[in-house]
């Protein structure tokens, strides 16, 4: 069965437990998450949970459904095909010493990053971006030398007038 | 009013309509037992092992349709539930485990008898709950009972730390739920099931898979509607034994590893499959690609999850199961089958059910249709798990509605005798049979000093063979007769049943089954059957692991008994 990247965004209870109540639904059902990235909502007791989860459309079928059943989650929708916008945020902190800086900040400006901390011999960037921005600059900085890199994974939000609920 | 978290849970639990209670106290949950004196209404049935405190909470759940409530401690007395808590996850039963927990300020300090049960029965309970405060008791106990009972019914847990059982507030049971996370679908959609009657009306080979959600809903009316006013044949899971009546001229048995032959061919023949509150267990379906076929499916279910989780299904219906079956029913304008019904009446014929053979020793079958006869099939039969639970599916027939008490989706051997404990207290004045592997009621024998106890007239029967007999058969089917580990050297039963004050006879003849039977009926309260039966006995018909339905291996033996037919055409 052919699988691909989806994107499923989940609200739940803000209520202590919820998030291990998830990630045990993943691992014993062996569902494929790719990244979680969790904060609040405008609701108020309401946290979003945006999962990126790898499976056939049937396997992601299932994962929605099984999420529904956890009782402090009140609404899970697969985004995936929808108008959206996504964003991660990435650092990165990477090898830079007077001859290589110039470059590293050229390639940074391209990508309307920004330089967040310049040390001895080190930079670091902050990007935000959708998933193939945040990967082609981590591609371009490589050749530099990472010392560090801490990414959010994705959040994400339909295009146009919808609300959460 | 002000009262301690103790009184705040029983009356809540009182709320609820709880009048049993099943468990075993320790430390941790001592506050909470001082306080069950003052609740007399409350009654406390002792077990020895809190297993069975879960197993009979559950078996309670399912002969009385009120959620079951165990006690047990923290620690050992908390993981001792376990399995009686999963037994019920898997057969959606609703239980409320109440377990009792070190005081807050010892929370996660590795404290003596702590360990962290909500953590542990998270992938196990419908939901669970850890109490920190005793004014959350009595909204946590309404929500239990709500989540446990309603949608697809399951376990829920309450873990009470013990301070927060003596801990004061105020006692408000009026409050309303607010859980926007939980609302289950109930009435079907109109839409899915104008579309599933035209399904129906268009098959000209259908078949009815009535599962465990049929008895939970009790849809029993419904679903016979359905069956006769369309000639449509009825074949059961496991867990939906009983949903239908075993000897209507409809009901085509059992599917399944151990169903009846004529069931799984129908299933591998028919062009619809109408399911009805069941999910397609892997026991049931055999081979999933070979499963019907030839067949559309309509699927009726409360659990939308289990709708395509296993099977590709063409009409999904969510929903509960009397309220969809009513629907449908008004749609479905009254058909006859005559062809397809006297097809599969020919292959009942060519493949009976029913297999005894002639023999001076014992078969395991022979003394379950003699109690089955001896109890003219009215008994609520209660079975552990093994070859002794597939004879008792296959040789009882069952016409009341919800009679078979038995292990499905966990397959907890040692769940009899603490269920036959559950079922009898929830059935008083009942006769309650309680059919046991020798293997399996060694797992929880300790709850004979239960039955004593509390006086409970289970009939028990053991089929004893000397052996793990499932596991033996399976070795000798598909493991070169290599019997690692399967011969048992039991205990006399007798001895022990007498040890706990409980009559009990050995029988080793086929000609003292029926007297035996005889005796333990006129007894009035527990009596013991120890029946030693022929070794090496093999349950048929056998679908064998991974192969489909229709690869059905059927009895080596030539007689065969008549299907018992009340009704006919």
């Amino acid at each position: 069965m052919a699988t691909q990247k989806h994107t499923i965004v989940a609200l739940v209870m803000d209520k202590p437990g919820v998030f291990n109540r998830i990630s045990s639904l993943f691992r014993r059902r062996g569902f494929n998450m790719e990244s979680i990235a969790v904060g609040h909502s405008e609701l108020a007791n309401i946290s979003r949970v945006t999962i990126v989860v790898d499976g056939s459309t049937v396997q992601v079928e299932q994962v929605r459904k099984q999420l529904e059943k956890i009782i402090d989650v009140v609404k899970v929708t697969d985004i995936t095909l929808r108008d959206t916008i996504t964003r991660e945020l990435a650092l990165m902190k990477v090898h830079a010493n007077s001859n290589t800086r110039s470059e590293i900040i050229q390639i940074v400006d391209i990508f309307r990053a920004k330089i967040v901390d310049v040390a001895g011999d080190s930079v670091t960037v902050e990007v935000t971006g959708d998933s193939s921005k945040v990967e082609t600059l981590f591609k371009l900085l490589k050749v530099f030398g990472i010392k560090e890199i801490a990414r959010t994974g994705y959040i994400a939000m339909t295009r146009g007038d919808t609300a959460s609920l | 009013m002000k009262m301690t978290g103790s009184q705040i849970l029983c009356e809540s639990l009182i709320k609820e309509g709880v009048d049993v209670i099943f468990g075993i106290l320790g430390g941790s949950i001592l506050p909470l037992y001082d306080t069950l004196t003052q609740y007399p209404q409350l009654r406390h049935v002792l077990v020895r092992h809190e297993q069975a405190a879960a197993h009979a909470a559950a078996s309670y759940a399912r002969v009385t349709g009120k959620p079951g409530v165990c006690f047990a401690t923290s620690g050992p007395g908390a993981t001792n539930l376990v399995t009686g808590i999963a037994d019920a996850y898997l057969d959606s039963t609703p239980v409320i485990a109440i377990t009792g927990q070190v005081a807050r300020p010892f929370i996660g300090k590795d404290a003596f008898q702590e360990i962290d049960i909500t953590g542990i029965t998270l992938p196990i309970t419908k939901h669970n709950y850890l109490v920190t405060d005793a004014g959350q008791v009595a909204q946590t106990v309404k929500e239990a009972f709500y989540i446990a009972r309603t949608g697809r019914p399951g376990p829920v847990l309450i873990d009470m730390p013990k301070d927060v059982q003596v801990d004061m507030a105020e006692f408000d049971y009026s409050t309303r739920l607010v859980m926007p996370g939980y609302k289950p679908t109930t009435q079907g959609h109109p839409s899915q099931l104008k579309k599933a009657a035209r399904v129906i009306q268009d098959a000209a080979k259908p078949v009815i898979l009535a599962g465990h959600g049929v008895i939970i809903a009790e849809a029993y009316d419904e679903l016979k509607e359905m069956a006769e006013n369309n000639q449509i044949p009825v074949i059961t899971t496991l867990l939906g034994i009983s949903a239908f009546p075993g000897s209507h001229f409809l009901s085509y048995g059992w599917l399944g590893m151990h169903g009846m032959a004529c069931a799984n061919m129908a299933i591998d023949a028919c062009d619809l499959v109408i399911a009805v509150g069941m999910r397609f267990d892997d026991r049931a379906t055999g081979k999933i690609s070979g499963f019907a076929p030839h067949a559309k499916v309509i699927h009726i279910d409360i659990d939308p999850a289990e709708i395509g989780k296993n099977v590709k299904v063409d009409v999904p219906i969510v929903g509960d199961v009397k309220a969809v079956l009513k629907g449908l029913n008004k749609y479905i304008e009254p058909k006859q089958n005559p062809e397809w019904l006297s097809h599969l009446e020919a292959l009942r014929l060519q493949h009976p059910a029913l297999h005894i053979g002639d023999s001076d020793s014992i078969l395991p079958q022979y003394a379950i249709r003699k109690i089955w006869e001896a109890t003219e099939g009215r008994a609520t039969v209660i079975t552990g798990v093994g070859q002794h639970q597939m004879w008792t599916a296959q040789y009882y027939t069952f016409d009341r509605p919800n009679t078979l008490v038995t292990s499905g989706g966990l397959g907890t051997m040692g769940f009899e005798l603490p269920a036959s404990v559950g079922a009898a207290v929830g059935r008083p004045g009942e006769d309650i049979w309680c059919i046991a592997g020798d293997g399996s009621i060694q797992m929880t024998i300790q709850e004979l000093a239960t039955i004593v106890q509390e006086n409970l007239p289970v009939k028990i029967a053991i089929m004893n063979n000397g052996y793990l007999g499932m596991v033996r058969q399976w070795q000798e089917m598909f493991y070169g007769k290599r019997y690692m580990a399967t011969p048992l050297a039991c205990p006399d039963f007798t001895k022990i049943a007498e040890a706990y004050c409980i009559p009990a006879i050995n029988i080793k003849h086929r000609q003292d089954v029926e007297p035996a039977i005889q005796r333990a009926i006129e007894h009035p309260g527990s009596f013991l059957l120890n029946f030693v039966v022929e070794p090496e006995e093999n349950v048929y018909p056998m679908v064998p692991p991974g192969a489909s339905l229709a690869e059905v291996m059927e009895t080596p033996r030539k007689e065969v008994l008549k299907w018992p037919r009340k009704s006919t055409l």
